[in-house]
């Protein structure tokens, strides 16, 4: 069912964990439908220099979450924004169809964390 | 260490059925419509398993009709008993059953489904309550099979009775390991790959004077019942798995102290469904995580459970019968279902409780959820 990406990230989640005093957080799903996502980053000269996530949901949201972790850190806010969930789909190998929602999750919670931050600027 | 706590889903075989199944199928492979001595000796061994099974629950061997397995025997004895435009079931059917009331609904038919208290067990009153004049079935099956909860069926088949309703009970969960009474059944459906038994057949124990309405026709199978070619080895299998004891006590104390260990070891679990239960089942929910999350990294570890999250299934909702309890979503999600059998051992079920609570723990600093 998943691929072999999809299951090492979710074995071993490289960015896994909370940030102190991120920069901006993105919360995005409801535990209802059984995905909620918040996104932590940290941001120096416009770059995400450090990104974390904490994940509520199954395999490809975990898996997921990770890859577009991966896909952002070192990117400039310009960059980032640009990020989307097929880059996110693409960089796990693939998705089953029914668990795309989960990769779309993950670019809204990285867009919703950096709205966070431009915010609070 | 490789251990199996998915026998609710299905079962092992019995290493002396699968033997014995291997006789019938390369040496007595005759054909039990045929006359010569070939098929004689085949029509022996169906009737022989249709006398096992019938004495195992009290019934008559004629009223004993060989399927292919739960499923066909829920929907033939559905199709054979509905007249009046209406049906009462419970929101906690298995999908053979729900399913099948599903499309009838959309045929016409009025469908009322009762749900159970919060502990899982149906109250036979709301099932009285539902009755009317145009009620011609109740469906209610006997061990549920996501919490295993054990469904007052003497009551409700009493009230059915007084009622002149027919009542049919599927089985397929509580078959030897829950004692069964068919006193007030109209019907009752029975599977082999539950008990041990292999795959691919069943039987539907249908009460001699009610009539069987064909779902299957061709030749002259099961008294022109169920037409199609038995499935000889399959059906002498089960008929050897009805046999077999079950050791209700023993994996029963197993069962105890996986509920026992894993609730009182991780905090923030609860156990989904009455304590009084089946033998076997055990259905946990982990407070702020994902069930497919937790029987991934099970399974990773060799422990195969299943679980009421909606993200192992094809759809995104969470398990009906859970939600029937009034589960929040969040918790529904959390679920593990862990069901063991006779081949279950002690060292397992420590090493389970272990590999569970180092998962849980890890997989709650990945929530965000619960602080």
């Amino acid at each position: 069912m998943y691929t072999n990406e999809v299951i090492k990230r979710f074995k071993k989640p490289k960015f896994m964990g909370e940030m102190r005093n991120p920069d901006g957080i993105g919360k995005v799903g409801n535990p209802t439908c059984g995905d909620l996502m918040h996104i932590f980053i940290r941001v120096e000269d416009e770059v995400i220099k450090d990104v974390k996530f904490q994940t509520f949901g199954c395999v490809a949201a975990i898996a997921s979450s990770d890859a577009l972790c991966e896909l952002a850190k070192g990117k400039t806010l310009k960059e980032a924004k640009k990020i989307k969930d097929k880059h996110i789909v693409e960089k796990l190998g693939d998705l089953p169809p029914i668990k795309h929602h989960c990769s779309i999750l993950g670019a809204d919670a990285l867009k919703e964390a950096i709205k966070d931050y431009e915010k609070k600027r | 260490m490789k251990v199996y706590l998915d026998n609710g889903g299905t079962t092992r075989v019995d290493d002396d059925i699968a033997k014995e199944m291997k006789v019938v199928m390369t040496k007595k492979y005759g054909n039990p419509s045929s006359v010569n001595s070939m098929g004689e000796e085949s029509r022996d061994i169906v009737d022989d398993a249709r006398k096992v099974v019938a004495d195992s629950i009290g019934a008559l061997a004629e009223e004993v009709i060989f399927t292919s397995g739960g499923t066909e025997s829920n929907n033939l004895a559905i199709t054979s008993l509905i007249g009046k435009k209406h049906i009462i079931t419970s929101s906690i059917e298995h999908p053979s059953v729900k399913e099948m009331c599903k499309q009838l609904a959309s045929e016409g038919y009025k469908i009322s489904f009762v749900q159970p208290e919060k502990n899982g067990v149906i109250d036979p009153k709301k099932i009285e309550k539902e009755i009317n004049d145009d009620t011609s079935l109740v469906t209610i099956m006997h061990v549920n099979n996501e919490i295993g909860t054990i469904q007052p069926i003497e009551e409700i088949g009493k009230i059915c009775k007084e009622r002149k309703i027919n009542f049919h009970v599927d089985a397929v969960q509580s078959f030897t390991k829950v004692p069964i009474d068919i006193s007030n059944v109209t019907s009752m459906s029975f599977s082999s790959h539950k008990i041990h038994g292999p795959k691919g057949v069943g039987a539907l124990y249908f009460k001699k004077g009610k009539k069987v309405k064909r779902m299957l026709f061709g030749g002259h199978q099961e008294r022109d019942l169920r037409a199609g070619t038995e499935n000889v080895p399959g059906i002498h299998g089960f008929s050897l798995a009805v046999k077999k004891e079950q050791p209700v006590e023993e994996i029963k104390k197993l069962r105890d102290m996986l509920i026992d260990g894993i609730l009182k070891e991780i905090p923030d679990t609860f156990l989904n469904g009455d304590k009084e239960r089946i033998c076997n089942n055990a259905n946990i929910t982990f407070k702020f995580i994902e069930g497919e999350g937790l029987l991934m990294h099970l399974d990773m570890k060799g422990i195969s459970v299943s679980t009421g999250s909606a993200c192992s299934s094809r759809s995104l909702e969470p398990s009906h019968v859970l939600l029937a309890l009034g589960l929040k979503h969040e918790d529904a999600h959390g679920s593990i279902r862990f069901t063991l059998s006779k081949y279950t051992t002690e060292e397992e079920i420590i090493y389970t409780i272990k590999q569970v609570k180092s998962i849980v723990k890890k997989l709650r600093e990945i929530s965000p959820l619960g602080k």
